[in-house]
């Protein structure tokens, strides 16, 4: 095939996968079924492979098709399916149209050592200690992050402004959302990754996804047996040079005809640019490979880089934003555990499997998943966990247990949902409105699905709240209608393993219809 | 309540109208005549919700008596919790859905209806079906969900609520009508009337924190008060409430409140669950106040058997 149809195909291709993925992490509505968000996610690499650790099942194995396609045709994972890859395509791009003349890639060599080394580093890693080092290197989860961190708010944004302006013509069509930020820790390993990537990308073109990404240096490494290549015809070849400068991968080495395969993510470019139709792409021709040398040259800068990145710890910390204490309540909430989302089961076992891909925290319907900072520890950084003074868990929702790619969150049926204790609820009567001011409160047994927290007859005509922890599932409606600052007078402290909650007695009801108006 | 039921109910409702347009004429059921009130407040029991409306509106002279033509209107159902019908935690939308009907045939220029929920504002107005049939009766459905839409309000002799954030639509609209669903509540024992305007306000959990039935009672005096109450009693919710766990805690009590006065409204809702208004704290402050009058035995009260 020589034909230029593959650049246009790749192009087009990649533009609606990387549409999709931007709506999904995007969609602050809620609108996309489940079931297309899994498909979306099927083939992502890193994710279906724990999901296929996790559950052992061929069902669950979208990365063996992405091996399978690798072998056939080399890395297109990284420029037809991978968001991230496209995304630096489309900076690229941009990064190209800013120069003065066309942009000049031109052939380097491979950074052998750092990509091989990255590789090994993050499966021992992975193997011996646990997913951080893919938490922080995996593709799918670096762009899910940028999307939902950066571009989601500055979507919600441009939305709110929209309506605002809408609404003065009386049109309603778009609703203000809110806009729940977090503390500014949070941002900081995505943060240092987008200047990372995004510079790396504006100027070297695919130079993270061929010296970083463990991904794609895994990839490369089948796609050198890869049946279908790009290749030279070295009759048609004039050595121009073209080719070279427009491979975003700089691994075309035109004077030795060779093309470094490891490296090429199946752009198609070159062949698009060869005035002489000499680049085409096809069945492989046996023995035709050539043997490359490693390259010593800017290692220290680029591992200089990578250790910076480690000290993304120092930023300051965000204060929350909490209202002036009318009458500050005194006693302080203790909680031992982080409340997990539901589905993660063992909080131990979900930390193994989320590599924090933030899927889950972007389509949370309440919002009430935020990114971890320290709560899970260092390897549980940017994990979704339940922030019950921001918002709570809805009674009537599983959607973030139907979508985790990984697996870390396992499916759960509505009605098992209702009844998973991610945490358990704890009355701190000192803080109690109805104990303090001795005026009537109940804004969490009000907002309580089980009635697990009820109410008693306390002084006079008051009632006060009492807990029944066996049916609090923890899901944190009391903790946030609870209007006590800065203190909560009730609170859910995380369960390490969820557990089943149990059913809420249902008696009939004492008082039966009037048969006349008892006024 | 599922679709086919809420289509099949739809359908009932629309025989029994049809059947008193045919019997009783037009004028009977749509009320178009002009006298004024009769009564302080009108009860029916006995029928389907829109069709205690249809009567109940009857008897308080037509809708035309509480909204003029060309007027915007807003409805202000109680939409709070993510539970279906028949849970009757969210007013009826068979309810919801006459009321609106009545304001379009009585000249609204258009109709609004909206609540600050408790749960997940979109799930809300979806399971309550509140937002369909609304939608269906040609009102606007509007979310209240970010604090955007709401502006500051005054409370002039307020006790403790002074001032509030209270939704633009309010502001905006000409009348309001509120549609409380009457319920058991776990604080104040009971809500309908006065405690649904917890929905119109933004920060609600002032109000906790701040004496509550105080606060309650105290945003009754803001100077936009409903021009009717319609208390929903069809369904009612007399324990676990306000938000419910089963349809144990629901018992069905066919019954619907029609009122000017919302504290008589309130008073004789809690004498629907068997409660002595005294009790419920908001209402004899309310009554205290001057907003109304809790007295049943002094009112004119037109009471309706279907």
């Amino acid at each position: 095939m020589t034909s230029s149809f593959l650049r246009t195909f790749r192009i087009v291709f990649s533009a609606i996968v990387l549409i999709c993925f931007l709506l999904v992490f995007i969609d602050f509505r809620y609108r996309i079924p489940e079931e297309y968000i899994n498909v979306l996610v099927w083939l992502q690499f890193i994710p279906s492979l724990l999901k296929f650790i996790d559950l052992g099942t061929i069902a669950a194995g979208g990365f063996i098709a992405v091996i399978i396609l690798t072998l056939l045709t080399g890395r297109s994972y990284c420029s037809f399916l991978c968001p991230l890859g496209i995304g630096q395509d489309l900076f690229s791009r941009v990064g190209g149209s800013f120069r003065k003349k066309f942009r000049r890639y031109g052939y380097k060599r491979p950074h052998t050592v750092i990509r091989y080394s990255l590789l090994a580093i993050t499966l021992i890693v992975s193997i011996v200690w646990g997913i951080y080092l893919l938490t922080l290197l995996d593709p799918y989860s670096i762009f899910g992050r940028f999307t939902s961190y950066f571009i989601k708010p500055g979507m919600m944004l441009l939305n709110n402004l929209a309506a605002g302006i809408l609404s003065r013509f009386d049109n309603y069509t778009l609703h203000h959302v809110n806009i729940k930020g977090w503390q500014l820790i949070s941002y900081s390993v995505p943060a240092a990754f987008l200047i990372l990537i995004g510079t790396l990308s504006f100027v070297k073109g695919r130079l993270y996804c061929n010296m970083i990404c463990p991904v794609g240096t895994l990839l490369g490494l089948i796609s050198k047996v890869s049946i279908f290549r790009v290749k030279f015809d070295e009759e048609k070849c004039t050595r121009c040079g073209r080719c070279a400068i427009v491979c975003k991968s700089s691994c075309i080495d035109f004077l030795k005809q060779d093309i470094d395969y490891s490296r090429c993510v199946d752009c198609f470019n070159c062949i698009r640019i060869c005035p002489d139709k000499a680049l085409s792409y096809g069945l492989v021709r046996i023995g035709g490979h050539k043997v490359h040398e490693t390259d010593k040259t800017r290692r220290k800068v680029i591992a200089g880089a990578i250790l910076g990145l480690a000290g993304y710890g120092s930023m300051a910390k965000a204060q929350e934003k909490t209202p002036i204490p009318q009458n500050a309540t005194t006693v302080r909430e203790e909680k031992t555990c982080p409340v997990a989302p539901p589905g993660a089961g063992s909080i131990e076992e979900f930390n193994k499997l989320c590599t924090a891909c933030s899927l889950c925290i972007t389509q949370c319907p309440n919002q009430v998943l935020v990114p971890a900072i320290m709560q899970y520890g260092l390897a549980g950084i940017m994990q979704p966990v339940m922030d019950f003074h921001k918002s709570f868990c809805t009674f009537n929702c599983t959607r973030c247990t139907e979508i985790c790619p990984t697996n870390a969150l396992k499916p759960l049926e509505l009605e098992a949902k209702k009844l998973t204790q991610l945490g358990k609820v704890y009355f701190i009567k000192d803080n109690c409105i109805v104990k303090t001011e001795k005026t009537a409160c109940g804004a969490c047994s009000e907002a309580c699905p089980t009635k697990a927290v009820y109410m008693v007859p306390y002084e006079g005509n008051l009632l006060i709240p009492e807990t029944n922890v066996d049916i609090c599932i923890g899901c944190g409606h009391c903790e946030y209608a609870c209007p006590t600052v800065p203190y909560k007078a009730i609170y859910v402290d995380g369960n390490l393993v969820h557990v089943a909650a149990e059913k809420p007695v249902i008696k009939e009801a004492e008082i039966s219809a009037p048969e006349e108006f008892p006024f | 309540m599922k679709r086919r039921e809420f289509l099949r109910k739809s359908a009932g409702a629309g025989i029994v109208t049809g059947a008193a347009i045919s019997l009783g004429g037009y004028n009977k059921v749509w009320g178009a005549s002009t006298q004024s009130n009769k009564y302080d407040v009108v009860a029916v029991m006995g029928g389907n919700p829109d069709a205690m409306f249809d009567l109940g509106i009857q008897e308080l002279g037509g809708m035309g008596t509480f909204i003029k033509k060309g007027q915007k209107v807003l409805i202000k159902p109680n939409i709070g919790w993510d539970v279906i019908p028949d849970l009757a935690a969210n007013t009826n939308p068979l309810l919801v859905r006459r009321i609106i009907e009545h304001c379009i045939r009585a000249g609204a220029k258009d109709v609004y209806v909206f609540d600050h929920t408790c749960d997940n504002w979109v799930n809300t107005y979806r399971n309550s079906g509140i937002e369909r049939a609304a939608k269906a009766a040609g009102a606007r459905v509007l979310p209240g969900n970010t604090e955007n839409y709401y502006q500051q309000i005054e409370i002039p002799g307020g006790v403790k609520l002074k001032r509030a954030k209270v939704h633009q639509l309010l502001l905006e609209t000409d009348v309001w009508i509120n549609v409380p669903i009457l319920k058991d509540h776990n604080s104040t024992r009971m809500t309908a009337c006065l405690k649904n305007t917890m929905g119109l306000v933004w920060d609600r959990g002032w109000w906790h924190a701040n004496d509550l039935h105080q606060c309650i009672a105290d945003y009754a005096l803001y100077e936009k008060k409903p021009v009717l109450n319609v208390i929903d009693c069809y369904n009612v919710m007399v324990k676990n409430g306000p938000k419910g766990v089963s349809k144990e805690d629901v018992v069905q009590m066919k019954s619907q409140i029609l009122t000017t006065d919302w504290v008589a409204g309130d008073a004789a809702a809690a004498r629907m669950l068997g409660l002595e208004p005294e009790k419920i704290d908001y209402i004899p402050i309310a009554h205290k106040t001057g907003l109304g009058n809790m007295k049943l035995e002094s009112l004119s009260i037109q009471r309706i058997k279907m």
